[in-house]
């Protein structure tokens, strides 16, 4: 770069104004406010709002179910994406728009019909139950619901990556002679890493912050089934601004370093493709 | 950069001006109220336009606002301009007042405490009462499954708590009596719905639970709809709800609709509003049209929040919120 050369593409100097309007105003300002919000406790204020042992659960909850949903969403969206992109059979454009449903569907919708579905008297849950597998107001149940959530994600990032893989390089692993699986692993899956690590953040983001449909199906027990953004709205409740947006914060800084993280690694998996 | 500040501040300017300048024979209030209240307002306001228009040839366009009754409350302190709020509980509208929207002693300022009507907590069964739940004590009975919404987060929820507790230390029971008793309760809720509607949706749509601690309004919907399957059973004491309503200072000063807002809560007091009010299931604080509708309410005590608490607020303190009671309920697995 360097100030070598002119650029080709004009007016870059107003669209990158307007990008960091448009942050700041949407973004930042908002964010700005939650920190300011919060800074307005002592330190001590906003250390009890944060750290206890309710809250604590309430963190381990929220990350590991949403760990646990964009792990199940990366591998069913993947396949998913993979039937819709390499197979033609009738009702596939259907199929293709119903993905996008559970973007458009009102989450706590999602949640009021998935609580019916598992509940014991239910239609899955009629069969479920009394096989030990409680579908709702369980910590299954939260998962169940944000993988429902968090699924458009990861198909709407693979599946553009896997339309550009032509079939040939299949094939061509096929004639020289490997088995199914070492063409899908060696070939197939390593230009799929970023697009699958995007999906997961995707999926990830969404679900930490996910509240109208995962107080429907979770019960809300404290230490068991109770998440974070429960507690920020019983904080408010109290008109405990300042402990409310504490609790936020909290959630913010450690969404905001994983995806950092995620970020990274889909640089270096992108790295790794390239070297293949 | 400038410029589009200079347009913005503009349009705000404009937008202002026209608000100011509507023609005075037809105002707008925005009512803004807690969720079950909607079909109640609804039928208000049709017969209190009419009699507006017609005593004081104002066109009235009365909004209405529904929600959480605290989400209720932030957005009016956040500025959203209510004119009159008719939130579920004081606590709400006292947070308004505190910020200084709402001034002086204003529940003096209308009869009854500023309470058109009041309402309480009790119980909705399964047909045939299965569990023969008659009184708080039965709902600790072995195998009884309760539900109600989260305290926490759900006016329905702490109005479910201090009735469960003034049951206990208002028959003589000792404090520690009263965390016992409350512990157990609790200790049978499978759910804790984050608002009354989603406790109900459990209650009714899922089937899960024996006994739904309801407003006694939505027990009524709740019966009627269920078609015989879900009887109301009526606890011999239970707390004595209070939605007040209220004028909302600073905003009627500003859009000029003080009149109109305060002829609107006087309405409510008339006989034909407390009917109105008594066919929608809340209890009219008009004794004679309360005494009309003797089936529909039974006598039951009614206790105060001033006999377990200094109020609501800090019965909300000492119970429900971060530290209080409630939250020694559970413990960590």
């Amino acid at each position: 770069m360097a100030g070598v050369n002119r650029k080709v593409l004009p007016g870059f100097s107003l669209s990158l104004g307007y990008t960091l309007f448009y942050l700041t105003v949407l973004v930042m300002v908002p964010i700005l406010a939650c920190f300011s919000k919060a800074a307005s406790l002592s330190l001590d204020q906003f250390r009890a709002a944060v750290w206890t042992e309710r809250t604590r659960a309430a963190y381990v909850l929220t990350f590991g179910a949403s760990f646990a949903a964009a792990a199940v969403d990366v591998l069913l969206g993947m396949l998913v994406a993979w039937v819709l992109v390499r197979y033609r059979f009738p009702g596939r454009r259907i199929m293709d728009s119903l993905i996008d449903l559970p973007l458009a569907l009102p989450t706590a919708v999602g949640g009021l019909v998935y609580a019916s579905l598992y509940v014991k008297k239910g239609w899955l849950g009629q069969y479920l139950v009394p096989l030990g597998i409680q579908g709702a107001y369980s910590r299954l149940a939260i998962v169940l619901v944000l993988v429902f959530i968090g699924l458009p994600f990861v198909v709407r990032t693979v599946q553009p990556v896997l339309e550009d893989q032509d079939a040939d390089s299949e094939e061509a692993a096929a004639s020289l002679g490997a088995t199914r699986w070492q063409a899908f692993q060696r070939v197939i899956l390593p230009p799929l890493y970023p697009a699958l690590i995007t999906g997961f953040a995707l999926s990830f983001a969404r679900s930490l912050g996910e509240y109208g449909s995962v107080v429907f199906v979770s019960g809300n027990m404290p230490y068991k089934t109770e998440i974070a953004p429960v507690l920020i709205v019983a904080r408010l409740e109290e008109f405990a601004y300042g402990e409310a947006t504490a609790i936020a914060v909290v959630l913010l800084i450690v969404s905001f370093a994983m995806l950092v993280l995620i970020n990274v690694l889909e640089r270096w998996s992108k790295g790794g493709a390239a070297r293949a | 950069m400038k410029k589009v500040l200079l347009s913005c501040v503009a349009l705000g300017g404009l937008l202002a001006a026209t608000a100011g300048a509507r023609p005075a024979h037809s105002q707008e209030l925005l009512n803004v109220s807690y969720d079950p209240t909607r079909e109640l307002w609804r039928d208000i306001n049709a017969r209190f336009i009419a009699q507006y228009a017609r005593e004081k040839g104002v066109t009235l366009q009365i909004k209405q606002s529904h929600g959480g009754s605290s989400t209720q409350a932030r957005a009016v302190i956040d500025g959203l301009e209510a004119d009159v709020v008719t939130l579920a509980s004081v606590i709400d509208t006292d947070a308004i007042a505190q910020r200084g929207l709402i001034t002086g002693d204003w529940t003096e300022r209308l009869p009854h405490d500023s309470l058109p009507y009041y309402s309480t907590i009790v119980f909705v069964v399964r047909k045939g009462n299965p569990k023969g739940i008659k009184d708080w004590p039965d709902l600790v009975k072995p195998g009884v499954e309760i539900i109600t919404p989260n305290p926490k987060t759900s006016g329905n929820g702490y109005l479910s708590f201090f009735s469960a507790w003034g049951s206990v230390v208002l028959r003589g029971g000792s404090r520690q009596n009263a965390v016992d008793y409350v512990t157990k309760l609790y200790r049978q809720v499978p759910v804790l719905d984050s608002g009354a509607r989603g406790a109900a949706a459990t209650f009714v749509q899922r089937e899960i639970g024996d006994v739904h601690l309801a407003w006694e309004n939505e027990a009524h919907l709740e019966v009627r709809e269920a078609r015989g399957d879900l009887e109301l059973v009526y606890p011999p004491l239970s707390i004595r709800a209070e939605p007040h309503v209220a004028v909302v200072d600073q905003n009627v000063d500003r859009k000029k609709t003080r009149a109109a807002a305060e002829a609107y809560l006087k309405y409510l007091y008339t006989d034909e509003a407390q009917e109105i009010i008594a066919k929608h299931f809340y209890r009219p604080s008009n004794e004679a049209v309360l005494n009309r509708h003797a089936a529909t309410f039974p006598a039951m005590r009614l206790f105060s929040v001033k006999e377990i608490a200094l109020g609501f607020a800090d019965a909300h303190k000492k119970f429900i919120a971060e530290g209080g009671v409630f939250d020694t309920i559970y413990k960590p697995r």
